[in-house]
């Protein structure tokens, strides 16, 4: 038997795969593909205290190796979320991750409080959209801002704290660590790279936005190289993610120190892939005789598989 | 539901960058007018799923026939496949024209140029079609539709039919219907939206919009609706997913 189980701030997840959010919404529509309860964890679309419209489209284009978005975030809001998605998820045998945003701290903290007594088993707080002109990127790139929100959060959370990180930042470890030191219970990274895409026909803008988010396999190189160094920088544990479309991704990532992944825009390429991806990662774990998928967390900066360096 | 290889059992080049493929699926009896599917590229560089409407269905065969534009890189790889090539698909998606309410009405379906093929299976499954069509010189699936059922056309440098819009050939040809079903560019839905009112009948039009997931998730295809849509709870519906078909009078086509 190879342990495919690993455990984030105290919850345990029966494997280290999840689901970005933003690409899956609240499961609903990917549960008419395969059984949620095959997953790790569910992280779901960002909610905000009230509901949000998002951008104008076009909202969505294709680029090479991977996609902008700029959707804006929209939601139903809390209210919704509570009444509708979170019983929906709440029959499947998976973790639930609220991913939860706001335009100030004050909205934030009421998304927070308003799931303290809801069956969730953690919160990933969004400071790292970049799309939306307020909130979102804007509480990310400062490490003063990050530590200060965390802190916010952490006051009035009764679940443990998953602080979402940006990569456009400078460095990422100094965010990795001010949102330690604001006391958040694990990280993910990456969010989207501010990206821009022109139509020349048109002249003009792909994206309604102007800007929106890239992700996909073109920024996959840079999501491993920041998990390491932001897994290597803290103490607390790293949720991968970035261009992850295959099991042999993932593994990228939990040997650069990711002690979970999460699986985004191949969910557009194919439906069933983060199912695919936690069997593959079994299958390589069974492949190599290595008895726990723990066993190679961030081995790639420690003498490796074989412990050689 | 699930994301399938079929396989290709016909492909033709029918007027400049259209193409018709036939494929065989495993889900042609599920298929309901106005349903499209998302067609994948074998060029992993290429992520996202090409949403193409589902022109024809041959129950007997199981295949479905998609009518498309080369419209970029996607397309173009789509249509050099020959027949007995694979090609990975997911549907059938959305929603659909509400053929079983209007099925014994008169239905007039107006397609402006690539949003023509839906409207052909569509036709199958009503009694009293009529068809009013617009391109903008060179004609495609006109024999197919005009052989079967009544049909006017308008082309944009009168080469055949009204010249104009098809609006126009509407307008011209007093053409009477209970109700008009519609797809085509934004500018055509919205003047049809206009003309169903003065005309007092029900309109419904098929949108597009830049996809990624195709099935609801991403919400990144939504159009403005007028009220609040019941499921995102704002002034949004999925295309996806709530639609691609919507009652005019339900989106905000300005």
């Amino acid at each position: 038997m190879t342990g495919t189980c690993v455990n984030i701030a105290g919850v345990s997840l029966k494997n280290p795969v999840m689901t970005a959010s933003g690409t899956f919404g609240s499961g609903m529509e990917y549960g008419e593909f395969f059984d949620l309860s095959a997953l790790g964890a569910v992280v779901t679309k960002g909610v905000a205290s009230v509901p949000w419209q998002g951008n104008p489209t076009p909202r969505i284009c294709e680029t090479a190796s991977g996609m902008l978005n700029a959707i804006g975030l929209q939601n139903p809001g809390i209210d919704v979320f509570v009444r509708r998605d979170l019983p929906f998820l709440q029959k499947y045998d998976t973790r639930i991750i609220v991913n939860v945003c706001g335009h100030s701290v004050e909205e934030y903290l009421e998304v927070v409080e308003r799931l303290a007594d809801e069956n969730v088993d953690m919160l990933e707080i969004n400071i790292s959209c970049p799309n939306v002109k307020e909130g979102g990127i804007a509480f990310g790139t400062d490490p003063r801002a990050i530590e200060s929100i965390t802190k916010a959060v952490k006051a009035k959370a009764k679940q443990p704290v998953i602080m979402k990180l940006s990569p456009n930042v400078t460095d990422i470890r100094e965010a990795a660590k001010a949102a330690e030191s604001g006391g958040a219970d694990a990280l993910s990274l990456i969010n989207t790279l501010t990206g821009m895409k022109i139509d020349i026909e048109r002249g003009t803008f792909a994206l309604a936005n102007r800007t929106g988010g890239l992700s996909g396999p073109a920024i996959r190189p840079v999501a491993v190289r920041m998990v390491y160094e932001a897994s290597h920088a803290v103490k607390i544990p790293v949720i991968g993610m970035g261009g992850i479309a295959s099991a042999e991704d993932a593994l990228e990532f939990l040997m650069a120190g990711a002690r979970a992944v999460s699986v985004g825009t191949a969910n557009f390429h194919d439906p069933c892939i983060s199912v695919k991806i936690a069997d593959g990662i079994e299958k390589f774990l069974e492949r190599k005789g290595i008895r726990d998928v723990n066993e190679i967390v961030g081995c790639a900066g420690n003498g490796g598989l074989y412990g050689t360096v | 539901m699930k994301k399938e290889t079929a396989r290709i059992t016909a492909q033709e080049c029918i007027a400049t960058d259209i193409y018709s493929m036939t494929l065989r699926v495993s889900f042609a009896e599920e298929v309901k007018p106005g349903q499209f599917l998302s067609v994948y590229s074998a060029d992993g560089a290429r992520l996202l799923p090409r949403p193409i409407s589902i022109c024809d269905v041959d129950l007997n065969e199981g295949t479905v026939r998609l009518v498309y534009r080369i419209a970029g890189k996607g397309t173009a790889e789509f249509s050099k496949l020959a027949p007995g090539c694979a090609i990975d698909v997911l549907g059938p998606l959305g929603n659909g024209f509400p053929v079983e309410e209007f099925r014994n009405q008169r239905v007039l379906l107006v397609g402006g140029g690539i949003g023509i093929p839906p409207l052909y299976y569509t036709a199958k499954s009503l009694s009293d079609p009529v068809f009013a069509v617009g391109y903008r010189s060179e004609t495609y699936l006109l024999p197919d539709i005009s052989g079967q059922f009544e049909t006017h056309v308008a082309t944009e440098d009168g080469s055949l039919g009204t010249k104009g819009n098809v609006l126009d050939a509407i307008r011209c040809e007093r053409i009477g219907a209970d109700v008009i079903f519609a797809c085509g560019p934004k500018p055509m839905l919205r003047a049809l939206k206009e003309y169903s009112k003065e005309a007092g009948i029900r309109c419904f039009v098929s949108m597009e919009e830049r996809m990624a997931c195709g099935v609801g998730a991403c919400l990144g295809c939504v159009t403005r609706t007028v009220k609040q849509d019941a499921h995102s709870f704002v002034k949004n519906a999925r295309i996806c997913k709530d639609g691609p078909v919507f009652d005019a009078e339900e989106v905000d086509l300005t």
